[in-house]
């Protein structure tokens, strides 16, 4: 049976809010293990530095280019910190660095 | 965040308005929306190979707001995989957000309605959840929806342009654009690693490791979102273990 793509958009829709529902949904009470509320504590730290790095090295047209934006954003990142300033102080630097190369 | 406790001692943070919370998120929302353009405008491109039109890659967008599942949801679908497969392959490529959907879980206000979790889970994307997760204290469901409001537009419109134009934009834009979402998820976490050398460990450690499994023949085969989950439960619990956070006062214990 060849399925229908339609039908099959909808099945991974479904499936996807379901993944992100579940948890915000049966988690409703206060976790009180310390080691799950340390764990859940460090989750985000963890998986948005495995994302970030090294991705963002071949996230651009050379890596040099995706080098000067990651320095770009952690030097912002650490004396600023405002979201919007990093994200586009790094857009910068890639688009100069690659004017450069 | 990096001191939960806070939200006890500044009651004015919770005693902002619905409208405050949503208008703040829209505010970090935008720059995700400028990124997420240019990141679905080639999923836009990859939808079109795929054999879908603009609606339903606009749709599967909408609907799914998902970068990876996405870009897996096109390869079920050009493979003419069944829908079980198509439902394997979603839970695997997307069980990181299991994960922050959790950690959101503890994180949003007590004393709002249950109906808000069900709405807030369209919202958890890798980004969304960053910003979600360094707002000071607890969160409220409206800061997520101000976040979606002006983010997944950005990513509907990216791919249905995509699939539309093609490869329109200079090349320069689009290699810029790039590492917008990238700059703010170090946004996120270096303040709190400035303030905390565990947490600044922890960071470094995650790198490092993420690095290493790019590298190592045998794990580089590993798929992207698996990696993520793999790095997410050892680390995460391998500092939950070394470093607790104390229950008092919510801030890892430091060992030196």
């Amino acid at each position: 049976m060849q399925p229908d793509t339609n039908l099959g958009l909808l099945v991974m829709a479904v499936t996807i809010y379901l993944v992100r529902a579940l948890p915000l949904a049966l988690l409703q009470k206060e976790i009180r293990s310390p080691f799950i509320r340390s764990f859940l504590f460090y989750v985000p730290y963890v998986s948005l530095s495995v994302m970030t790095f090294p991705a963002i090295l071949s996230a651009t047209a050379s890596f040099w280019s995706g080098l000067a934006g990651l320095a770009a954003a952690a030097v912002i990142a650490w004396a600023d910190g405002n979201l919007f300033r990093v994200s586009i102080g790094a857009c910068v630097a890639v688009f100069l660095a690659e004017l450069v190369i | 965040m990096k001191d939960m406790e806070e939200w006890k001692e500044k009651p004015q943070r919770t005693a902002l308005s619905g409208k405050a919370w949503f208008l703040q998120g829209m505010k970090a929302g935008v720059p995700i929306g400028m990124g997420y353009f240019a990141v679905a405008f080639t999923l836009g491109i990859a939808a079109r190979k795929t054999g879908l039109n603009a609606a339903q890659a606009g749709f599967m967008s909408a609907t799914m707001l998902a970068s990876a599942g996405q870009f897996a949801g096109f390869g079920a679908l050009a493979s003419n995989a069944g829908y079980l497969e198509m439902i394997v392959t979603e839970i695997v490529v997307n069980l990181r957000y299991l994960l922050m959907s959790g950690a959101l879980s503890q994180k949003v206000m007590r004393d709002k309605p249950f109906f808000h979790r069900l709405l807030m889970a369209y919202g958890v994307t890798d980004e969304i959840f960053a910003v979600s997760m360094g707002v000071e204290g607890r969160l409220h469901p409206c800061y997520m929806y101000g976040a979606a409001a002006t983010a997944a537009p950005g990513w509907v419109l990216g791919t249905v342009m995509g699939a539309l134009l093609g490869m329109i934009l200079p090349a320069r834009a689009m290699s810029a654009m790039g590492v917008a979402l990238y700059g703010m998820f170090l946004a996120i976490v270096i303040p709190p690693a400035k303030k905390s050398r565990i947490i600044a460990g922890v960071v470094v450690v995650s790198m490092a490791a993420s690095a290493l499994f790019t590298r190592l023949p045998g794990l580089q085969k590993i798929s992207s979102g698996f990696q993520i989950i793999i790095l997410t439960i050892l680390v995460s619990g391998a500092a939950a273990i070394l470093f607790p956070v104390l229950e008092e006062k919510e801030e890892p214990k430091d060992a030196a």
